[in-house]
């Protein structure tokens, strides 16, 4: 259900930002598109009937696109970089306020590599994602780790570019969102 | 005909199992397979003499034992249209000169019948200057749908008798099958003769499934899926198709092998980001930690007679090969080269591991002596990977993939020495492929 709902979130602010202000929108905000802090971003909408508004902090579109929602590893490597500490500061904070969360951390790896060994480096880069965010206040019981080795890499190319986007640990918000 | 028989040893019907009896006799004519070979012997393997029965069989069990022969890349197959003597009548006596004639150093002269769904094979071994018989002739006996192995099974001898080493034809591989484009492939495991025959999957595509790997009498596999949503050990039984996680406490476990003796598996196991190996006894279930280090290791592969394993860890900052007795202690760093080094296979002789090794961008399969010297590499690509050793320990399987967009993976097998470099056909991509021992 909550993918659904999120889907019309985005497409709603889409048609807001694509909206002239003399078009109108007669419906109401729709549900899970105005925070309930009602931190309204105030974008485009300026006439009376139209409102408008970032992405509800709590929802899982915000979480990936805003927060967040990966950090990239260098080759061979499970130390997290300066800008994934970063990231990671952020989705712990995020991970607090919303509570009821639980989340699953995957490990990838590029193709440069042995299927097995890329197995436990998956292993490794999800558990340091998981160390970091547990040191930040996360509970440990809503940390849980998965290893894909090399198996889903995200882009295709066999060169630098696509292997540093493909080295990386992504949190998945896993359950509990809304509930 | 009746004289012959008499010669040859009695074969009685077992069930489905092609049945032999080997009686083996030192020939004169043999081919020693070493790194300077480059002239195959030249052998002549006129169709299989068609008796009663047997006439859709005679053709296809000759061209298998030609296929097999001539795959090893020690021997050249004389094509029949250059024969100049047919054999029409088994028993008859060879007129050697007709062979000799056509420079064939070795002759294979066969009978097939069958009645009653039973297939029978018969042949003899020739060395056509010493004008004599290598080895005494033999027959097996199966039911006709178990043609190809029993032809397997010729070549087996014929190549045993030759070569003084044991065959590898009737043997299957179990590998992974892939379709789909590189960001969402689809992955099955598949099982299948070596020569890439007889394809069987043994499972859908819904989970990933990594790495199998035959127990010794090929009947089980272990191999890793997510069926559970996360990478857990399985053992399949490939004819029942019944599977069940091998451990039953949570955890990512992932790169399983079999112990020779069957009755254990080790492999490694993720805790908390830390992989490390562990033996696990599958009839109670005990699982004994081997290693400890806070580096990775994994890939575990054991020794021929059950004393050691030889593994990857970078406990000493890169991917290296290390051995240890079976029990974790005495571990010692076998690698020593430049690069990186992984999936090391224990070979059937005991005496060497192949390993992919990973240096300047490219993969190589390479083999090494068990204390790390004399290392060969056998291949150079993008990607190779995942060596695994034919049953007599001459040839590796593995597989390369291609980079790219539309980069996939295919099985290819190469000689220890280096020769012949041959891709094995797969209706798909296939990755993982595992040799199993020579079938019973």
């Amino acid at each position: 259900m909550q993918i659904t709902k999120l889907a019309i979130a985005a497409i709603a602010v889409l048609s807001v930002a694509a909206c002239d202000k003399n078009k109108g929108l007669d419906d109401g905000p729709m549900d899970g598109v105005n925070g309930a802090n009602g931190a309204n971003a105030g974008m485009v909408g300026n006439s009376d009937n139209i409102s408008s508004s970032s992405l509800d902090p709590s929802s899982i579109a915000y979480f990936k696109e805003t927060i967040g929602d990966r950090v990239l590893f260098a080759v061979d490597q499970v130390q997290l970089s300066p800008e994934g500490a970063a990231t990671l500061d952020k989705q712990a904070g995020w991970l607090i306020a919303n509570p009821n969360v639980t989340i699953l951390i995957e490990g990838h790896a590029d193709e440069q590599g042995t299927r097995e060994y890329n197995l436990a480096l998956g292993a490794r880069r999800a558990s340091s994602v998981s160390n970091y965010l547990a040191s930040k206040g996360v509970p440990d019981s809503r940390l849980k780790t998965i290893t894909y080795g090399k198996e889903r890499p995200l882009e295709v190319c066999s060169t630098e570019v696509c292997y540093a986007k493909n080295r990386r640990a992504v949190t998945v918000v896993a359950g509990g969102l809304g509930s | 005909m009746t004289n012959f028989l008499k010669s040859l040893a009695i074969a009685s019907v077992i069930a489905a199992q092609p049945y032999w009896v080997c009686a083996q006799e030192e020939g004169a004519l043999r081919i020693t397979i070493e790194e300077g070979i480059i002239e195959p012997m030249p052998i002549a393997v006129p169709t299989f003499v068609v008796g009663n029965g047997a006439g859709e069989y005679a053709q296809k069990v000759t061209d298998v034992i030609i296929q097999d022969l001539v795959g090893t890349g020690l021997f050249r197959a004389i094509p029949q249209d250059a024969h100049i003597s047919t054999v029409t009548d088994f028993s008859a006596p060879v007129e050697y000169a007709n062979w000799k004639a056509i420079n064939a150093d070795a002759l294979v002269t066969g009978n097939a019948t069958n009645a009653d769904g039973k297939l029978t094979l018969q042949f003899r071994l020739h060395d056509v200057t010493g004008q004599r018989n290598i080895g005494e002739g033999m027959q097996f006996v199966a039911g006709s749908d178990s043609w190809r192995r029993m032809a397997h099974k010729v070549a087996d001898v014929i190549y045993a008798r030759l070569t003084g080493e044991e065959g590898y034809f009737d043997s299957r591989v179990v590998y992974i099958a892939e379709e789909g484009a590189k960001n969402d492939r689809k992955k099955r495991l598949a099982v299948m003769d070596y020569d890439g025959a007889n394809i069987r999957y043994l499972t859908d595509s819904n989970s990933i499934v990594l790495a199998p790997r035959f127990s010794p009498n090929a009947r089980e596999i272990v191999y890793t899926s997510y069926e559970t949503g996360q990478p857990t050990v399985f053992t399949m039984n490939v004819d029942t198709l019944a599977r069940r996680a091998l451990d039953q406490t949570p955890g990512m476990t992932f790169a399983p092998r079999f112990s020779p003796d069957g009755t254990k598996v080790v492999m490694s196991l993720a805790d908390r980001g830390n992989t490390d190996i562990y033996m696990m006894d599958i009839q109670s279930g005990q699982k004994t930690r081997l290693t400890d280090s806070a580096a990775i290791e994994t890939a575990p592969s054991f020794s021929p007679d059950g004393s050691q394993l030889v593994f990857e860890s970078d406990r000493g900052g890169g991917q290296q090969i290390y051995i240890m007795d079976v029990n974790g202690s005495g571990v010692r760093k076998v690698s020593n080269g430049n690069g990186r080094y992984g999936t090391p296979v224990w070979s059937p002789r005991g005496d060497m591991i192949a390993f992919t090794k990973m240096v300047n961008g490219r993969f190589h399969i390479g083999v090494m002596r068990t204390d790390g010297s004399n290392e060969k590499l056998l291949t150079a690509s993008f990607l190779d990977e995942g060596p695994t050793w034919s049953p007599n320990g001459r040839v590796v399987m593995f597989f390369r993939e291609t980079p790219g967009e539309s980069g996939a993976p295919s099985l290819h097998s190469v000689d220890i020495t280096g020769r012949n470099l041959k891709k094995i056909p797969t209706p798909t991509f296939g990755s993982d492929p595992a040799w199993s021992n020579l079938l019973n």
